[in-house]
């Protein structure tokens, strides 16, 4: 781990991930200590949740029955949607939230946490969202955006947000925005892993390379990246994002899904690469397995076997560049 | 081994999946030689063991597929103190009043506990609890769809409770408040994570009192 012992009376500061100096809240930092009557919503919560997500897969259905199947599987949550990725885009269309039936239906039949995905900037679908209890909210590319200049202001639910990035001064407007929860892009519905290799590497060597800029360098850091000045020096200083970075977009296979682990993700979204799969059920298992072992050859290899078929996949560059869905969001 | 206050005990982190990270930091602060614990052979040799939050469900598969299960069950019978948050205190926990299908813990701490007992994460709340036995100042406890503890055996102390109220299902007044933070001898649990909060009072508690 990146700390060394403390010898003195540890401090808030000294765990890492948050920034505690309460006379100046800085975007993205958590400023209040918890003390008083009991209060929902708070950032330390919202975060909170993606903390327990680490390490697990979390897994694209639109039955209940497929949200079964991945809880079976171990799922560490199920994102709800209509349709897949693939679906969408093979056919076309606007995409939106999902039914509120479905959605009712998915969480009832699972224990594991929901997800569920909003249109980029539709803050009212967000709010339906937020009335059916799901417990997480994927502010997210997939779907058709609603405001092509403006995302939610997630600062105003108590439920939390995940949203996409491409690049670190994306994750980081998306966390002054109240995102709770970061997740590379990737290229949905592709079986493309090549996406979101990119975009985790573009945010990991960004993250380092402020890391190592000087403290007068980084007023102008935050000026190319576009981002609050505090939130840049605490990414700089802690050199980590103050929330939880997952990956997606195009992961199909165990050894996609520990390729991305290997470089630096702290867990997995699999959209369409399951159940548009020969064997759901034993690949999602497979992904679980490959994803908690990713550094085990072995253990990655014996995930690998007898998965059936793949989904067969687009590969990037064949697509045309207004059906890029990761060059939605700013 | 130990150092009479925890100091330089060696403290596996359960690492399957969960905010195993966010422990790790604490222990090592706290002076704890910490090893990662994916497999039967990590389990050997350790002073004390934390179960991280996450999901139980996925640990339990997870545990048993890699056969570190069977390894961490004899050592909670051989007496081994464990700490387990959350997650962890479902994977202590005898009963799960609500496993998905097929879902075992590791057992050990006579308590039947609650899966998300006070409901989805909209519900998740962060408080100050007074916890006496545990430090003098209240501690800094947050709830992320947390677990309960419906029943405690008679060997069971209960060191912290929540009020009724904050469950999500009904629960007849006279069953009392509801516990969230248990001590059987070398096991200790919590509902709550002490370790996003920066609150290290139950860290240093495993430390200096189970793990002796």
């Amino acid at each position: 781990m990146n700390n060394t012992p403390e010898s003195t009376e540890p401090t808030e500061s000294a765990i890492g991930s948050y920034t505690s100096d309460a006379s100046t809240p800085a975007p993205g930092s958590i400023a209040d200590s918890g003390q008083g009557s009991p209060r929902t919503g708070t950032a330390r919560v919202k975060r909170g949740l993606a903390d327990m997500l680490k390490g697990g897969v979390i897994m694209d259905v639109v039955t209940a029955e497929q949200a079964k199947i991945a809880e079976d599987a171990g799922a560490v949550a199920v994102m709800a949607l209509e349709r897949v990725p693939a679906d969408i885009r093979a056919q076309g269309g606007v995409a939106r939230m999902s039914d509120p039936d479905l959605i009712d239906g998915i969480v009832e039949a699972v224990s594991i946490p929901v997800m569920a995905k909003a249109r980029i900037g539709h803050f009212v679908e967000a709010q339906v969202l937020e009335a059916l209890k799901v417990d997480y909210i994927d502010e997210s590319e997939v779907l058709s955006p609603a405001d092509y200049i403006n995302h939610i202001d997630k600062w105003d639910f108590t439920v939390p947000f995940v949203c996409g990035a491409t690049n670190l001064g994306e994750a980081l407007r998306r966390i002054t925005e109240g995102a709770a929860m970061i997740r590379s892009k990737g290229e949905a519905g592709t079986g493309d892993v090549s996406e979101a290799v990119k975009h985790i590497r573009t945010i990991r060597g960004e993250i380092a390379k402020l890391s190592a800029l000087s403290k007068d360098e980084l007023y102008v850091a935050a000026k190319e990246l576009q981002a609050p000045y505090e939130l840049v020096a605490e990414v700089a200083r802690e050199g980590k994002l103050p929330v939880v970075l997952f990956t997606a977009g195009g992961v199909a296979t165990p050894a996609d899904a520990a390729l991305m682990m290997q470089l630096g993700a702290d867990g997995v979204f699999v959209g369409s690469g399951i159940f548009k799969s020969g064997n759901p059920a034993a690949r999602a298992a497979a992904i679980v397995r490959a994803t908690a072992q990713y550094n085990d050859a072995g253990a990655v290899a014996e995930a690998s076997r007898g998965l059936g078929e793949a989904m067969v996949g687009i590969n990037v560059g064949d697509l045309p560049a207004p059906h890029r869905l990761a060059d939605r969001g700013w | 081994m130990t150092g009479g206050d925890g100091t330089g005990s060696l403290v596996g982190v359960f690492a399957l999946q969960g905010d195993v990270a966010e422990h790790v930091r604490v222990l090592t602060a706290l002076g704890a030689r910490v090893r990662p614990v994916r497999s039967a052979a990590d389990v050997a040799g350790l002073d004390g063991l934390v179960i991280p939050g996450g999901e139980s469900s996925v640990m339990d598969k997870l545990s048993r597929l890699l056969g570190v299960a069977s390894a961490v069950r004899q050592a909670i019978r051989e007496g081994l103190p464990v700490y387990g948050t959350c997650a962890g205190m479902i994977m202590l926990a005898e009963t799960i009043a609500n496993p998905i299908a097929g879902q075992q813990s590791f057992g050990g701490l006579d308590i039947t506990v609650q899966r998300n007992a006070f409901g989805g994460q909209v519900e998740s709340f962060e408080t100050a609890l007074e916890v006496p036995e545990v430090s003098g100042d209240p501690v800094h406890a947050v709830f992320i769809r947390a677990p309960a503890v419906l029943r405690a055996g008679p060997d069971v102390q209960v060191l912290a409770s929540v009020p009724t109220s904050r469950l999500e299902s009904e629960r007849p007044a006279e069953a009392g408040p509801v516990p969230v933070a248990v001590l059987q001898e070398s096991l200790l649990a919590t509902s709550f994570h002490p370790e996003v909060t920066g609150d290290w009072s139950f860290h240093r508690y495993f430390l200096e009192h189970v793990i002796r």
